[in-house]
């Protein structure tokens, strides 16, 4: 250290302007040089960045080779652009740094949050109360239809009426029982992984599966098999005739999707239940559907609570298993495919930022309430 | 006196088990035959799909030809008649006669048709498991497929290679994309001070209640103006917009609650934020991070309605799960490459789910709360 700073010490006396005038050039070289770096390393990345997207959007690649490139443009873009802002903002003086840097960390989140979510919130919002091509205002017409346009009531009907009640009380009450079983049987873990396994299953692939079953051809439907062997009667297109009761045909999807879900969430809440409450309620003499009926259930009613809410949202947002499995005829419609057939079919941009108004509506509800939940169990 | 009664509640607990394990097999059953139905028919022919149940590949009892008479011309065909000790009508023979472990039935017209004798036997049936169905699907090429009545029918095979080259292309970044920025947006948040922390986070989590619908139809029109339609970098973006809420928010919550001195000590000893985010915030992270990429892997792998819109229907850009939905739609009844094709489309889920299945779940459940 000391030897390090000998040599300017020597120079000091020789006369304090030429030090001086010599350390302005010198600051003035090092900073253009400074400069110039700040400015080409951005311009740089953004060149790259520009070429990566170009050769993403025109080249006739082979699809493996544009894979790769996409994966590692996409990754490496994101994480470069973090890099180079912040080793600018690190060239700035303390003072500066510290009022800048924190916009570094955050602004990138809320710039797509503000893009992606409050900006639409308020475009769809607006279009709402616009006629079908986003044109003419027309007040709360398009809210008007909605309940009184008679596909629109189906589409309420099976959500409200016939998803939600049928739907998640299936999923809450199998997903309880399948943990309370689970809970005393030696293969729990085995049981536990695949009634969850669906869960990674997409809706689409789900209603493929489905479909499948439903077949009209009683040598590809399992039902239908079942069904004319044992009644002797002509197979049945189960997901478009019985209206409006083929839409339990397409619920049992969910359920069969969900249980899964409120099952591991059940079993963790059963777990927690200090075994001392029910090995002395035993020793008391109940039988174990009083166990179950006055301890469990009570303990747990918290977890019931977020399960429920969980799937209520769920089900109140379906779509993919309506739209590969019925495309929303036959009386199936729920308000998301409704959402799309409107915008997409019908070309009516009003009367579907309505439903989709209407959806955010009834939905804000039973989501802070969830959140509210969440936050209390701290399920993560 | 005591020693019957532990006996007694050792038997009734016991019986309780088998209960239990009986119960709980029946439901497993239930739960896995959908899929396992898919997986058996992926491998059968189209003609074996449409003529005989997969269950078939189990052995079960079936009417198995024995012998066939031809009835002479002499016969009264208006009248009772018998074969192997077996009589009745022309009516009651074409619905076939029971007798013990014998069925005799009149197969086809009543003037030339004739008459088959059957037994009941165990068999497990006639099948050949083929990988034709997967090669159809895999491979752009065209395949001849024999129909159940005997002739030939000439298919387009569909090429999923493109399309599970896209599902990666999308979900990777898509996946990596949000947790980087939700990343750093968490550390800014717990950590960091600046005007208006508070309410930019409030207003993050409040986002979290927007249902995904509200934003399609504003940011299409973006996108539209934009030319960002169809491409990869939009849809990152947009799963990139939907997932940040969430992503934010839990690792928020993880991030925030990192011991304080050891972020401190790093700072006296002169480690900038930058470095103490890279080095030492991202590797303690590791289970929020992996919890949450998990989930978000998951969601956008099996994405249909973001797909939908903003890829829409140009064929080298389609994703697996459109690609299944517009078989679906075109192809209802060929289930010998749509089983193989949704099952390609669940094989990288599965695969994830058995090997993370800690993760897994806790992705999930993180995830319950997604707008």
């Amino acid at each position: 250290m000391e030897q390090l700073t000998d040599p300017t010490d020597k120079h000091r006396p020789v006369g304090e302007k030429e030090v001086k005038s010599k350390g302005a050039l010198d600051w003035l070289a090092t900073n253009i040089f400074r400069l110039l770096i700040s400015l080409f390393v951005p311009i740089v990345t953004f060149i790259g960045l520009y070429l990566g997207f170009i050769f993403l959007r025109d080249s006739a690649a082979p699809k493996g080779v544009t894979a790769i490139v996409a994966i590692i443009w996409g990754v490496g873009g994101v994480a470069a652009l973090y890099l180079v802002s912040n080793w600018l903002v690190e060239k700035l003086n303390d003072e500066w740094r510290a009022k800048i840097q924190p916009f570094v960390f955050v602004g990138p989140a809320v710039a797509i949050l503000f893009v992606y979510l409050l900006y639409p919130t308020i475009a769809t919002f607006r279009l709402s109360l616009f006629d079908r091509n986003g044109e003419i205002f027309v007040g709360l017409q398009n809210y008007v239809d909605i309940f009184t346009n008679r596909s629109m009531f189906v589409a309420f009907r099976n959500n409200i009426l016939l998803w939600i009640p049928f739907g998640a009380l299936f999923t809450v009450v199998l997903g309880l029982l399948i943990a309370v079983l689970a809970d005393r049987s030696k293969y729990e873990r085995t049981a536990k992984a695949l009634i969850f396994m669906p869960m990674a299953i997409s809706m689409v692939g789900a209603a493929v599966i489905w479909n499948m079953i439903y077949d009209v051809n009683p040598n590809v439907g399992v039902l239908n098999w079942i069904y004319t062997n044992i009644t002797g009667n002509n197979p049945q297109a189960w997901t478009a005739s019985n209206q409006p009761w083929n839409n339990l045909f397409l619920i049992v999807v969910m359920i069969w999707l969900q249980t899964g879900f409120a099952m591991v969430l059940f079993s963790a809440a059963i777990k927690g239940i200090p075994s001392d409450i029910t090995e002395a309620a035993r020793v008391d003499g109940a039988t174990e559907v009083q166990v179950f009926f006055r301890i469990m259930i009570p303990y747990i009613s918290g977890t019931i609570i977020t399960v429920t809410t969980t799937v209520v949202i769920f089900t109140l947002k379906i779509f993919d298993v309506v739209q590969v499995m019925t495309g929303g005829q036959f009386d199936t419609q729920v308000i998301a495919t409704q959402f799309y057939r409107e915008y997409f079919t019908s070309r009516n941009s009003g009367l579907a930022t309505a439903i989709a108004i209407v959806l955010l509506i009834t939905v804000i509800p039973v989501m802070i309430y969830n959140l509210k939940q969440f936050r209390e169990t701290e399920a993560f | 006196m005591t020693a019957q009664t532990a006996t007694k509640k050792k038997r009734r607990i016991s019986w309780g088990a088998i209960f239990v394990n009986i119960a709980l097999v029946l439901i497993v059953l239930a739960w896995s035959i959908p899929t396992f139905g898919l997986l058996v028919s992926s491998f059968r022919s189209r003609f074996d799909i449409q003529t005989s149940g997969w269950w078939t590949i189990f052995p079960h009892q079936e009417w198995v030809t024995v012998a066939e008479i031809q009835p002479g011309p002499e016969l009264d065909r208006d009248g009772v008649m018998t074969f192997e000790g077996v009589s009745g009508t022309f009516l009651e023979l074409r619905d076939g006669i029971q007798s013990g472990n014998t069925q005799v039935v009149w197969i086809g017209n009543k003037r030339i048709g004739k008459v088959v004798v059957q037994q009941k036997e165990w068999t497990r049936g006639n099948h050949d498991f083929t990988l034709e169905n997967y090669q159809t699907v895999l491979g752009g090429k065209t395949f001849q497929i024999q129909q159940p009545d005997g002739s030939t029918l000439t298919v387009q095979g569909d090429n999923f290679v493109n399309a599970f080259l896209n599902s990666l292309i999308v979900s990777i970044p898509a996946t990596l994309i949000p947790i980087l920025i939700a990343a750093f947006a968490a550390y800014g948040f717990a950590w960091m001070k600046f005007p208006g922390r508070r309410v930019l986070f409030i207003i993050v989590v409040a986002l979290l209640v927007v249902p995904l619908q509200i934003a399609l139809v504003p940011i299409l029109k973006l996108y539209v103006g934009l030319d960002l339609n169809g491409t990869f970098l939009g849809i990152w973006l947009a799963h990139t917009g939907f997932g940040l809420p969430l992503a934010t928010y839990l690792l928020f919550n993880y991030i925030s609650t990192l011991p304080r001195e050891i972020l401190e000590s790093a700072f006296i000893d002169g480690a900038s934020h930058f470095t103490i985010f890279i080095r030492l915030v991202l590797p303690l992270s590791v289970p929020a991070l992996a919890s949450f990429a998990i989930f978000q892997f998951l969601w956008v792998w099996n994405d249909y309605l973001i797909a939908l819109i903003f890829i829409g229907s140009k064929p080298d850009v389609q994703v697996l799960t459109q690609r299944i939905a517009e078989m679906v739609g075109s192809r209802g009844n060929d289930w010998q490459v749509l089983t193989a094709g949704a099952f390609i489309s669940m094989l990288v889920p599965l695969i994830v789910f058995f090997s993370l299945q800690r993760f897994f779940v806790r992705g999930l459940m993180a995830g319950s709360v997604k707008g």
